[in-house]
């Protein structure tokens, strides 16, 4: 199939950026959607152009490197899928397709569709762990058993890949989906009871700082996660948030 | 050579149970307030360098951790699905350290030191202690205790797993002993960071030139001790289910520096991957080893069905039972679809080559879960007092079951074939997955460059010719969590008077300049062609050549033309942009650069190794029957020292000695 492609350009974080059209032809609907950029790249590369550049690399939808809003949606038109693991074949020949990067405040564009998401670092280093020591000296794994319903919860909240498109989807860019995943994994599991609270209080603080805005729960987050993170996740922050504030 | 008095593996005296303890207790330990006069430099964060990285904070060195990726969360590691082994036995069935450590060097075809294989097993326990008390969410079973289910090569069900993606949780698990201690101020993490060269300072690592990636700048950063954890060299085939990132040029510039590399033709091919698109394809994307506890692996029996199959007139679900070929459980009836990978591997490969492949290229077979939904859904129903007659119900059932055990991996095959692998089967085929060989290492982990160590995947590594399912997580966190938080002690005590290591020194600088002069060389070498169209044909010789089974002929042209390639290379090769920003291209050329040494290398070993073992296939060295025919002589580590080119690299042999496993030949009949 041959494509339009209209695509984000901006040579460093300080310069102004701007869409810039590329006819691209021959495009396979069995290539990855990344694999059609490569193409488009070698051409350039051949033709004496810049590259574009975008993060990615697992590319099997687990690594959370690739971003890219494509047509407006985090990820694009698929659900349930990273942008690596997004097909053409969900393109139809003749189609004009959008692409750029993941916009939000607390993510600053680096060059052309790569952003900067170390702000989701800097909310983990802000309490996204137990505080125990890896001695080796830790109890049997088996001395404390973990209900299964918990336990599953617990797994679907950490399947969370850390790409941002949460953020992106959001009207506010609020990061409040990644960080409630985080927080319900923990807050699910005996091991995360001991810094349950303080956990919640330094997370959302953090989250402040890096300047994510606020949940007015439109639900768009859930619904362009790729990995269908739930925002019953949200409402567990927000009870976990209100119940740590109480005690403090 | 032999690996002789100059390095010696160091592997400790006495009864194998007691060996690693009673080392331990020999280890020179670093007091408290010295530590934090100590730096140790770590370069990747994956299982190994994320756990290492946190056990020497937390015992108080201070670390600087290095990744390309732009959070340490993202190393590949985090694709690693099937689950992790340990020798908890939970189950009952059987499992001890021994047996663990027994799997372990009969699956690696008796290419492996005991020593190591047994502390492997010894620690990996304590490795699932200290996961779950980190938060990592493993399964469950309704009493609340954490489930297992088996893997290839072994008849015991130790593998610890969460769902599809066992490295996902264990690499957040490292990530977040990380947070704590970045937190703390004691890891400082240089992200999107990609080291260049080691330094030595009076035949000691020292230091490494590092690139940021984002501004193009190379920093000089010292170190009491340099960490390698940079993973396997799988992307030397161009296609593998590594990430497009990972890469051997970190293990290969200090190889270049006086590190030993060890057995690199050891490389695994992974029996169950989605075959191969087109041309297009960047990479090659892995199903679960887990899938073959349900799965069972066939090729139509009949040519004609074959032919019908490509042209679309049938459907694999239309062929009757008897028309088809379970050639695993045909060919080795006791372990059946659960044979190691190198054996499963080949005799996928072997029946595509007789033209029994089932898709349009002949490269596939397929992988079929029919029977075990109708197992499962048959369980479901009488369990739930439902008709297990009636098989619309049993097939609903069935697949809900498969759908919570494996339901991932079928909506990733789904999303990149366009099939239903619930309805149809799954087309599978062998690809490259990951590297045994790697860096050579010593009991303590370092390498023969005094105070550089290599861990994980990047390291020679306990897996010997063959790596079993599940093995390279346990590997990676025992090195990092257990085990060389303990060995760096023993040069990091004479190292406490030193002092901080200077970086304004003529040997700092000589490093940096050598790493300047390439990358201007690449920018200023206006040639035609693309970094991917060099590494594209690389790739093709490798799998041509030195892939799944491999002979003289064939690998004598291999060195031949990898060398042609790389004289082509350095003429032709086309850099955009320029050496400050972001410059993906110009990454990709020195990775390149570097698979295109370490390529030659690795054909040089396969060449040397005149045998058969694991996943190393000889057409001249094989059984009547197919099978890989070991010769004792071989039965060494090959350690390479680096001599200008690859073609002039020095082999070092390791001799093997098996004092508590007989050498037998290795059967999963």
């Amino acid at each position: 199939m041959d494509l339009k492609l209209k695509i984000w350009r901006q040579k460093n974080a300080a310069a102004k950026g701007k869409i810039v059209d590329y006819d691209i032809s021959e495009v396979s609907s069995d290539m990855s959607f990344l694999e059609m950029l490569d193409v488009l790249n070698r051409e350039l590369t051949e033709k004496g152009d810049e590259p574009v550049s975008f993060d990615h690399d697992c590319r099997e939808g687990i690594c959370g490197s690739c971003s890219l809003q494509i047509n407006g949606r985090p990820h694009g038109p698929d659900g349930g899928t990273t942008t690596c693991q997004l097909h053409m074949r969900k393109f139809k020949n003749g189609d004009s397709i959008v692409i750029e990067p993941f916009r939000a405040k607390a993510f600053p564009i680096v060059k052309d569709l790569i952003i900067d998401r170390s702000a989701f670092d800097r909310v983990q280093h802000a309490g996204a762990f137990i505080s125990v020591n890896t001695s080796g000296n830790t109890q049997d794994a088996n001395s404390t058993p973990i209900n299964k319903g918990n336990a599953d919860h617990a797994f679907d909240a950490a399947s969370c890949i850390g790409c941002g498109a949460c953020v992106a989807a959001c009207k506010n860019a609020s990061a409040m989906l990644f960080v409630s995943a985080k927080v319900s994994q923990y807050a699910l599991l005996p091991q995360g009871q001991v810094e349950r609270e303080m956990r919640v209080t330094d997370m959302v603080s953090q989250m402040d700082e890096e300047g994510f805005g606020a949940c007015t729960n439109t639900g768009a987050c859930e619904a362009e996660c790729p990995k269908g993170i739930s925002i019953t996740n949200i409402a567990r922050m927000n009870r976990e948030f209100i119940g740590s504030n109480l005690k403090s | 050579m032999k690996i002789g008095a100059n390095f010696p593996a160091k592997t400790p005296e006495g009864p194998i149970e007691d060996k690693w303890t009673s080392y331990k207790n020999k280890i020179d330990l670093v007091n408290p307030a010295n530590k934090r006069l100590i730096d140790i430099i770590v370069v990747g964060t994956g299982l190994a360098g994320g756990s290492a990285a946190a056990s020497l904070a937390e015992l108080g060195y201070n670390v600087k951790a290095f990744c390309f990726q732009d959070s340490p969360r993202r190393a590949h590691s985090i694709a690693a699905q099937g689950g992790i082994n340990a020798s908890k036995n939970y189950m009952g069935d059987g499992d001890s350290d021994y047996r663990l450590f027994y799997d372990t060097v009969k699956g690696g075809d008796y290419r492996a030191r005991e020593e190591n294989v047994y502390r492997l097993a010894e620690v990996s326990g304590n490795i699932i202690d200290q996961c779950v008390a980190q938060g990592v969410p493993f399964a469950r079973d309704y009493g609340g205790l954490l489930d297992n289910r088996s893997f290839g090569g072994v008849l015991v069900s130790r593998t610890f797993y969460a769902k599809g993606q066992t490295g996902q949780q264990l690499l957040l698990g490292a990530y977040s002993a990380m947070n704590r201690q970045i937190a703390r101020g004691k890891i400082k993490m240089y992200n999107r960071h990609e080291m260049m060269d080691l330094v030595i300072v009076d035949g000691k690592a020292r230091g490494i030139i590092a690139k940021n990636l984002i501004t193009g700048e190379l920093q000089r950063y010292s170190a009491h001790a340099v960490v390698i954890a940079s993973g396997g060299y799988g992307n030397v085939f161009y296609l593998s289910t590594n990430a497009m990132g990972s890469n051997v040029s970190a293990a290969w510039k200090i190889h270049r520096k006086g590190a030993w590399f060890a057995n690199p033709c050891f490389t695994q091919i992974h029996p169950t991957c989605i075959p191969v698109s087109g041309d297009h394809q960047s990479k090659l994307t892995l199903m679960s080893e887990s899938l073959r506890n349900d799965g069972r692996i066939w090729v139509p029996a009949k040519e004609k069905d074959v032919k019908a199959i490509r042209s679309g007139t049938l459907k694999p679900t239309a062929i009757a039972e008897a028309d088809r070929d379970y050639f695993l459980e045909r060919r080795y009836p006791a372990f059946g679809n659960l044979v190691p990978r190198d054996v499963a591997s080949r005799a996928a490969k072997e029946r595509c080559d007789a033209g029994f492949g089932v898709n349009a290229t002949g490269e596939a077979v397929y992988l079929d879960f029919a029977a075990a939904v109708i197992r499962y859904g048959k369980e479901k129903a009488l369990v739930t007092h439902q008709d297990a007659n009636n098989e619309a119900l049993v097939l609903e059932l069935g697949r809900e079951i498969i759908a919570t055990k494996y339901g991932n991996l079928f909506q990733m095959y789904e999303k990149i074939v366009d099939e239903n692998p619930y309805e149809t089967p799954m087309m599978i085929y062998p690809a490259v997955h990951y590297t045994m060989g790697g860096v050579w290492v010593d009991y303590d982990l370092m390498t023969t460059i005094p105070g550089c160590y290599a861990i994980g995947e990047a390291n020679f590594s306990e897996h010997g010719a063959n790596r079993l399912g599940a093995s390279a997580l346990m590997q990676g966190l025992a090195d990092g969590y257990f085990v060389l938080p303990y060995t760096i002690g023993n040069y990091l005590a004479k190292d406490i008077r030193t002092g901080a290591i200077p970086v304004d020194t003529p040997e700092f600088a000589a490093a940096e300049k050598g790493v300047q002069e390439q990358l201007e060389r690449f920018i200023n070498n206006k040639g035609s062609k693309p970094v991917d169209y060099f590494h594209k044909k690389l790739g093709k010789i490798m799998w041509d050549k030195v892939g799944m089974s491999r002979n003289g002929k064939d690998l004598k042209e291999a060195v031949e033309e990898i060398q042609a390639i790389r004289d082509e290379f350095y003429k032709e090769v086309k850099v955009p942009g320029n050496l400050e920003g972001f410059n993906e291209e110009l990454a990709k050329a020195g990775r390149v650069a570097d698979f295109l040494e370490l390529g030659e290398l690795f054909a040089k070993d396969a060449l040397n190794r005149e045998e058969s073992c694991g996943g190393h296939f000889r057409e001249e060295h094989q059984t009547p029957e197919g099978e890989a025919k070991r010769d004792k002589a071989f039965q060494y580590v090959a350690a390479w020292e680096h001599n200008g080119a690859p073609k002039d690299a020095n082999l070092h042999k390791e001799m093997l000695d098996y004092k508590y496993i007989e050498v037998k030949e290795r059967s999963y009949k």
